[in-house]
């Protein structure tokens, strides 16, 4: 006899297991009765099947793979006592799953099991189904499941009801047979029946338009009933919770009146009494209670309720919400952000004490009511309400911190209606956080800065003492860095001083100080020296006494093993020596920048195509191109006719995947496609800067990405004039008159570690419900990606529709793109926004991944 | 009920049973999410509420002694999603020729909303149903029967919802068969 199959029982097993001190010894164990359940399952051992499955149950839930044991599971389900069955059963529904083809095997047994004269095997079948089934079983068994829906035995009604319910998710178009099957089910006494009754219900209404008209117009009243005949019910101890008979009862039934009355005002009148019944009646101290008031007011919230209903709705919640328990509330809080929707007004009296939930140490409530603190911002509140945030910024922990700069960056971006307030509250965050702001926000601080003529006095005095008190925090430091090099001047000179500033003296060596110890600080990584560096160069230029010293510093660096700084030492070192006579004009002020495409920007990386029609639709702005550097804007030159060429050489409207690649990371692909190329290395500056990027496509896109932000910052005068000409280009180019297109800013769908989504918008003016997505994928690993599938889902409201892929293949570190295009229709335009979920599956090194993804910061409108 | 999984986990994070409803997730899959909820939730205080979120679920969980019960529930608000995926098969750039299908349906079950309270108080239940056929539960009963255990909560739970929850019609096959044998 072979020693493995006489095995040991499943009790010494699992002590062996536990017995286990390490995880090596665990494996050990499971290797070994592995082995012994395999070699009994080649001998076909019947005897112990039954104990092998149930140790295979075992060994699974510890997470060690089992699937050699599937096909003892349809053994055993084919076996007709019932223990076998049970344990097959059991090993079926934990085993496998419906992909698996083994299921199919299956079929049959489940069907011989259905039509079982034993209920108790009925019931296992159902069960087993109802879990497992594939869409292909769904259709092969469905009039087996409707015939058990007529049983008399209850136990089997609700298995089967509730197996209805996977198939008709399964297969929508059979959700008609089970129709009036589910109405009369309502009409039952036992309460498991009835729950799963309604449940199917619930998901009969989902399924189709017309089931949810049907069951509006026949069950409501029965709904009703049962509502009422729970909720007064005397005391029952066989589903007694805490005094409520069935809470879970109500909470199904409640649901289901919430599918009912949305939108449709004769029902939601009709149950109008009982749920003002319910939610002045039941009892709150309790948390059966709570989830049943919790589920009322949620109805109340969804449908077509009376405003007393609704007052009664925002009081209970305004009494959750100051309830000790933690987890009322979270769901108060929860509630709360769904009925900002319906009524603003009454959530706004809870401010206080929703501010005060921010401050939590639950990390789970405090997430929660930040995003509600999110929503309930407006143009009146936002300043108390950002003070409040920042104050709490100081004290936070570090978890937290991350989420909260977010989201006081973006309050304060989208609702400032000032510059001063904007760049006050911008300095506090980065003095506060400056670590955990992301680059995109600092961006457009400068940006903001560089627009505001009369602020960049007082922006730069007020970087110089924030910077002495928090000099640890990045981004900080690089705003700071990056305004004493552009207005260094004022800094010192004390220039365009607010009243509201104290008097401050700073020398002008103070300022080569403070650029010298970041340039030479450790703590600085190289990003902060590069920027450093490039500012000491331009202060020698704004102060000439500095210059000498400035230059020993230089000097210096040109022995840096950071090969950037010492590349740009090196080339400093020879405009000071060799080109003084242009120093000047070189390390001139920053062109300012467009803000208007900034903030396209700043919404997402966008394309250069997007940003130009942004500055048609806001004429002021874009027309208000000034330059306050005073360079003169030669209209003549090759450059410009260069550049008019290849404007009209690129189509705006019709911008190619590789364009939109190009702003999206910088990365130099082809330069042809821009057709731009040319402008470069005509000028021997160019050569001399050798700026890493080509200088012709951050004119395009006028953006501050932390790679490009060095070659951005030096480029000296003579460049700045095609970025003007550029700019101007693109503006008049947008004059045209057919541009009348709403323009949505791209989003950043998906970003991972390994992988980045970029959708961006168009939609036919003549159809507002309908928008066509351009999703372009990046591969940011370092590992091609095969059979790349792209899938998405929707609400649904929403129509899908998705055109296949430029490929399937995406190559490695951003090297190529795939694009897809995506139509959505919105149903509920207007009213609901888009959310969609994504699901990426592709190869890497044949081995498959999954990456899973959802996207809410769709821009509004669409 | 919208419910993905139960989980029962000690206090060393050992996983002691585990149900998953209409979620395919491959065993290494398994093991990384089931590793993260459980650090996530151990690391919580009494005081803390029961409701973590994590990935796409929102979970619900309670302690009882040295055993965790968590539930995973969809996070997202009523929401309801078709996926609709789209394959290509590209062939060689020469070719270019690409063939297309669109597949629709692969219905993935997501049911609206989750009312977190009702799950505490579904897990309160199914502890009291253990109780009351173990008497006194404790984590080695659970261990040492664990298929007893997976039949409560297959009367309990189907498909991610609530079927039963009466505590004798939960326990009557269990006795039934109890006696039998």
């Amino acid at each position: 006899m072979n020693p493995f199959s006489s095995g040991t029982r499943l009790r010494d097993m699992i002590r062996a297991i536990r017995a286990c001190k390490t995880a090596a010894e665990e494996r050990a164990v499971v290797r070994k009765e592995c082995a012994a359940i395999r070699s009994a399952i080649s001998e076909s051992d019947q005897g112990y099947r039954h104990r092998n499955i149930a140790k295979l149950m075992f060994i699974h839930m510890l997470g060690y793979p089992t699937h050699f044991g599937q096909m003892e599971c349809l053994k055993l389900i084919a076996s007709a006592g019932f223990p076998e069955k049970r344990i097959g059963y059991l090993g079926l529904m934990l085993l496998l799953d419906e992909r698996q083809e083994v299921l199919m095997l299956v079929t049959n047994s489940l069907k011989q099991d259905l039509n079982h004269s034993n209920q108790y095997i009925v019931g296992l079948a159902l069960c087993a189904l109802g879990n497992i089934c594939s869409t292909e079983m769904a259709r092969d068994l469905a009039p087996e499941v409707e015939r058990l829906l007529l049983s008399r035995d209850p136990n089997i009604k609700k298995k089967a009801a509730l197996c209805s319910i996977r198939i008709i998710r399964k297969v929508p178009d059979l959700a008609e047979n089970f129709l009036s099957l589910a109405a009369t089910l309502l009409k039952e006494k036992h309460h498991g029946v009835l729950i799963s009754g309604v449940q199917l219900c619930t998901d009969l209404c989902k399924v189709s338009e017309d089931a949810s008209n049907y069951l509006r117009k026949n069950c409501t009243e029965g709904l009703v009933r049962i509502l009422k005949d729970v909720s007064s019910s005397p005391y029952s101890p066989e589903f007694d919770i805490a005094g409520i008979t069935d809470p879970f009862l109500h909470i199904r039934v409640l649901r289901l009146m919430r599918m009912c009355g949305q939108g449709d005002s004769d029902t939601s009148e009709y149950i109008n009494d009982i749920l003002a019944q319910v939610a002045s009646k039941t009892e709150l101290n309790k948390n059966a209670g709570n989830a049943i008031l919790y589920e009322c007011v949620e109805t109340i919230m969804g449908i077509e309720a009376t405003s007393g209903l609704r007052v009664l709705a925002i009081n209970i919640l305004g009494r959750f919400l100051s309830n000790r328990d933690n987890n009322i509330r979270y769901v108060a809080l929860n509630m709360l952000i769904k009925a900002v929707a319906v009524d603003s007004q009454a959530v706004q009296r809870h401010r206080t004490t929703i501010l005060e939930c921010v401050k939590d140490s639950d990390a789970s409530i405090r997430k929660r009511a930040l995003e509600l603190v999110y929503l309930l911002v407006n143009d009146i509140n936002v300043k108390p309400l950002t003070k409040e945030l920042i104050d709490y910024l100081e004290v936070v922990d570090h978890d937290f911190k991350g989420d909260l700069t977010a989201k006081i960056c973006s309050i304060v971006e989208k609702f400032s209606q000032e510059k001063k307030w904007y760049i006050d509250q911008m300095f506090k965050v980065l003095s506060l956080a400056g670590n955990y702001v992301k680059d995109n926000v600092w961006h457009a601080l400068i940006v903001v800065i560089s627009n505001a003529p009369d602020l960049q006095g007082y922006s730069v005095r007020s970087l110089y003492k924030a910077f002495y008190t928090s000099p640890e925090q990045v981004s900080l430091v690089r705003v700071t860095v990056w305004c004493i090099g552009e207005y260094g001047e004022m800094l010192v000179n004390n220039i365009g001083v607010l009243e509201v500033e104290e008097p401050m003296t700073v020398t002008e060596s103070d300022a080569v100080d403070v650029l010298e110890a970041r340039l030479i600080s450790h703590s600085s990584d190289t990003a902060t020296r590069s920027m450093s560096l490039i500012a000491l160069l331009k202060l020698s230029s704004r102060f000439p006494p500095t210059s000498g010293r400035v230059k020993e510093i230089i000097t210096v660096h040109k022995g840096s093993f950071v090969l950037e700084l010492q590349q740009r030492a090196i080339e400093f070192n020879s405009i000071i020596q060799r080109h003084q006579n242009i120093k000047s004009s070189l390390v001139e002020r920053m062109p300012v920048l467009d803000e208007s495409t900034v903030i396209v920007k700043r919404a997402g990386p966008s394309q250069a195509s997007i940003s130009t029609e942004k500055s048609n639709q806001q004429p002021p702005s874009g027309t208000s191109l000034k330059l306050p550097n005073g360079v003169a804007k030669p209209a003549a030159a090759p450059l410009v006719d260069l550049l008019d060429l290849s404007s009209d050489d690129t189509p705006v409207s019709a911008p190619t995947s590789n364009d939109f690649l190009h702003d999206l990371l910088g990365i130099d692909l082809t330069n042809s496609s821009s057709g731009i190329a040319p402008a470069s290395g005509t000028d021997i500056l160019m050569d001399l800067l050798s700026i890493g990027t080509p200088p012709v496509q951050s004119n395009t896109s006028p953006e501050i990405s932390s790679d490009k932000g060095l070659s951005l910052i030096t480029k000296p005068a003579s460049n700045s004039v095609h970025v003007v000409d550029l700019l101007d280009g693109l503006t008049s180019n947008g004059y045209l008159p057919e541009v009348h297109i709403p323009v949505y800013s791209s989003i950043t769908a998906f970003q991972s570690s390994t992988l980045k989504i970029t959708f961006s918008f168009t939609k036919q003016p003549d159809k507002p419900q309908v928008t066509q997505i351009l999703a372009t994928f990046i591969n940011l690993s370092f590992d091609a990606y095969t059979d790349f599938v792209f899938q998405a889902a929707v609400p649904k409201f929403v129509k899908l529709h998705l055109d296949p892929a430029s490929s399937n293949h995406l190559p490695s570190n951003g090297n190529g793109a795939v694009t897809q295009t995506v139509t959505v229709t919105n149903g509920q335009h207007g009213q609901k926004s888009l959310a969609m979920r994504i699901r990426i599956a592709y190869k890497v090194n044949n081995q498959e991944k999954l990456e899973l993804g959802q996207i809410n910061n769709f821009p509004p409108g669409l | 009920m919208g419910i993905r999984f139960v989980l029962l986990v000690n206090k060393q994070g050992q996983t002691r049973l585990a149900q998953y409803y209409a979620e395919h997730l491959t065993l290494d899959e398994r093991r990384a999410l089931e590793g993260e909820i459980v650090r996530k939730c151990l690391a919580r205080t009494e005081q803390q509420c029961s409701f973590v979120e994590h990935r796409n679920y929102k979970i619900v969980y309670r302690r009882y002694a040295s055993l965790f019960f968590l539930v995973g529930v969809d996070n997202d608000e009523q929401m309801e999603y078709t996926y609709c995926g789209s394959f290509t098969h590209g062939r060689s750039k020469q070719f270019s020729s690409v063939i297309a299908y669109v597949a629709m349906g692969a219905v993935v079950d997501v049911i609206a909303y989750v009312n977190e309270l009702a799950i505490l108080e579904f897990i309160h239940l199914f502890v009291e149903t253990m109780d009351r056929h173990f008497g006194n539960v404790c984590e080695l009963d659970i261990m040492f029967h664990l298929e007893k255990a997976h039949f409560m909560l297959e009367e309990m739970v189907m498909n991610g919802c609530i079927v039963e929850t009466s505590k004798s019609n939960i326990l009557a096959p269990i006795q039934l068969m109890e006696k039998a044998s």
